[in-house]
């Protein structure tokens, strides 16, 4: 099932000049048609203002098309009657967990989004607490957000849309601000809730190394997309990713120069354990080659 | 210019319930012309630390040497100081706020009381520092891009003409190419300028292409110092703080365990890649590493 469909989707941002009056358009979704499977674990790439931020507002109706259209769950985004419907069905996380916060505890905070829809009080703290559980905060529950790490704070604005019991959950850049454990602590609970509860996921990062696990990668460019697949079709493609002002993962890189150095190395190394799995087959042709003829030599990477 | 720290602590908030040492016994030299890291984990004092450096924090107790001049001496300039050690905070594009770049950036050499000539001259020079073009100039920095207006916000620090330059976090939320246009802009400053500058990133690899010494912070204390092979050996004890290494140093150490004769303290991608041809027995043809 499609759980977050978008057909022709055009988006134009209008600004004015405050002495002229003119108006100018600028594009940012030009005909972006996209597919998204329930359960999936999407990645979308893309430099600063390829249109990422502004495709992910769209999925829980943020914004609204200017031309072409995009269902959540079969729900039209137009629709404004469904509004409601579709922000809880996809949640959003964002960038900066300072500005996600509002609660006093960490517990009342995961329980503002229940609560403002009227979920009786009973299943109130019942989800807070499934929630809090799923990211690993609760034994934080108790305490003042702002003496968090960065990733306990987007832990806990993970858990606040997770309390509301969404399909899918859209994260804008939610590790742009974390220190290297942050950014583990983040990946790792957004993997479980995927793999766990089986929430859709769509991320939306810059690090590259955080993509590598994904089902399915969109890149964009100019409000387009312009390449998808999987990681490893994705990441075989170092010079398309660069002149995409794109980076590929360090081990992916060097595998890359090694292989321009002529060492024979496959394209699309994604780990650290294919990588050192194919240098070996450099080291012994001879093994690998015997491999290949019984049809063997392909390491799941899995 | 150096800058030295000597038993340098700070406490927030002291005598309350919120009290906090932020900065326990710092003792630590900054040399004149150094490329510096200052890497840790989220709270663990970094930014605390640099705003000591240009006097904007002032220290508990300890003391602090400008060109071993006490900046807590009465007589010290302190506020000379501020223009001397140039301070880029995260997202210093927040703080853009003039009508075009250009008057953005004069902003700082006005406040010094300038010459216009001399203000102007100054945002010209800090403009062509960080590489942007001068079709920009006149228009409003809120039509730039991300990547870009950093690049102003760094510029207004620049014509204060600072001896010393801090950056906290300058790349964070660019994407790969802005990263490393602006790390490539700021390593032309230290090579070309001569300036000592001081980066503080969360990002391992940044620190290991760029800097020539590290600094750990934990916990409020210098955890670790050294070049970037030197603390990176240590992968084990910087997990342990909620630190890392580059994903090619653990390339390497796993290559070294499998028997591989390289050395695993190599840090960036260039070093690794002739690790490997040469204990593969193959020649390094000095390929050039591609930049995004």
């Amino acid at each position: 099932m499609n759980i977050v469909k978008a057909a022709h989707l055009i988006y134009d941002y209008i600004t004015q000049d405050d002495e002229t009056g003119e108006e100018t358009v600028s594009r940012a979704i030009d005909d972006v048609d996209l597919d998204i499977s329930a359960g999936d674990f999407i990645a979308i790439l893309g430099h600063n203002g390829s249109g990422k931020s502004t495709l992910a507002k769209h999925m829980n109706a943020l914004l609204l098309p200017t031309g072409g259209a995009v269902w959540i769950k079969n729900m039209d985004t137009r629709d404004e009657s469904q509004v409601w419907d579709i922000r809880q069905t996809a949640g959003m996380v964002f960038q900066n967990p300072d500005n996600q916060i509002i609660g006093s505890i960490v517990e009342e905070d995961v329980g503002f989004g229940p609560e403002n829809i009227g979920v009786p009080t009973d299943e109130i703290w019942q989800r807070v607490n499934e929630s809090l559980e799923a990211v690993g905060m609760t034994e934080y529950r108790q305490h003042s957000p702002n003496k968090l790490s960065g990733g306990q704070k987007q832990r806990v604005a993970i858990a606040g849309v997770m309390a509301m019991r969404p399909e899918c959950i859209v994260l804008d850049e939610p590790t742009a601000m974390l220190d290297p454990n942050g950014r583990k602590e983040v990946l790792k609970t957004v993997r479980k809730l995927n793999k766990e509860s089986g929430v859709t996921v769509i991320l939306i990062t810059h690090y590259m190394d955080e993509v590598i696990l994904a089902d399915k990668v969109f890149v964009m460019d100019d409000g387009k997309i312009v390449m998808d697949g999987m990681p490893r079709e994705i990441f075989s493609q170092v010079e398309m990713l660069k002149s995409l002002r794109l980076d590929v993962p360090q081990v992916t890189e060097l595998a890359y120069e090694l292989k321009k150095a002529g060492v024979p190395l496959p394209d699309g190394i994604l780990t650290i354990d294919e990588f050192v799995q194919a240098l070996e087959n450099v080291k012994r042709p001879e093994i690998s080659n015997a491999q290949k003829k019984e049809g063997d030599a392909h390491v799941d990477p899995s | 210019m150096s800058i030295r720290l000597e038993n340098v602590n700070y406490v927030y908030s002291p005598d309350s319930a919120f009290c906090k040492q932020a900065l326990k016994d710092i003792n630590l030299e900054i040399k004149d012309g150094e490329f510096i890291g200052l890497i840790g984990h989220t709270g663990s004092g970094k930014s605390t630390l640099i705003q000591h450096l240009n006097g904007l924090i002032r220290a508990t107790s300890g003391r602090i040497y400008y060109n071993e001049q006490d900046i807590y001496e009465s007589q010290f300039n302190l506020r000379g100081l501020r223009a001397l050690v140039g301070l880029v905070f995260q997202y210093p594009e927040h703080q853009l706020f003039e009508v075009t770049v250009f008057k953005d950036v004069c902003f700082g050499p006005n406040n010094l009381g300038l010459s216009k000539d001399e203000c102007e001259a100054r945002a010209r020079e800090a403009l062509r520092l960080v590489g942007l073009k001068k079709k920009h100039w006149q228009k409003s920095p809120f039509e730039l891009s991300g990547g870009q207006k950093r690049r102003v916000a760094i510029a207004g620090v620049l014509a204060m003409k600072p001896e010393v330059l801090i950056l906290d976090e300058p790349t964070a939320g660019l994407d790969p190419k802005g990263r490393n246009d602006i790390l490539e802009q700021i390593s032309k400053l230290h090579r070309e300028e001569h300036m000592t500058v001081i980066l503080v990133s969360h990002s391992m690899e940044d620190v290991a292409q760029y800097v020539d010494r590290l600094v750990v912070m934990n916990r409020g204390s210098v955890f670790m110092e050294g070049t970037p092979a030197q603390v990176f050996k240590h992968y084990v004890e910087l997990e342990r703080i909620g630190l890392a290494a580059p994903q090619v140093t653990y390339v390497m150490h796993r290559l070294a365990q499998e028997g591989y004769k390289v050395d695993p303290d190599a840090t960036t991608i260039r070093e690794a890649v002739s690790e490997i041809l040469s204990a593969l027995g193959k020649k390094n043809e000095g390929s050039e590493v591609i930049q995004p």
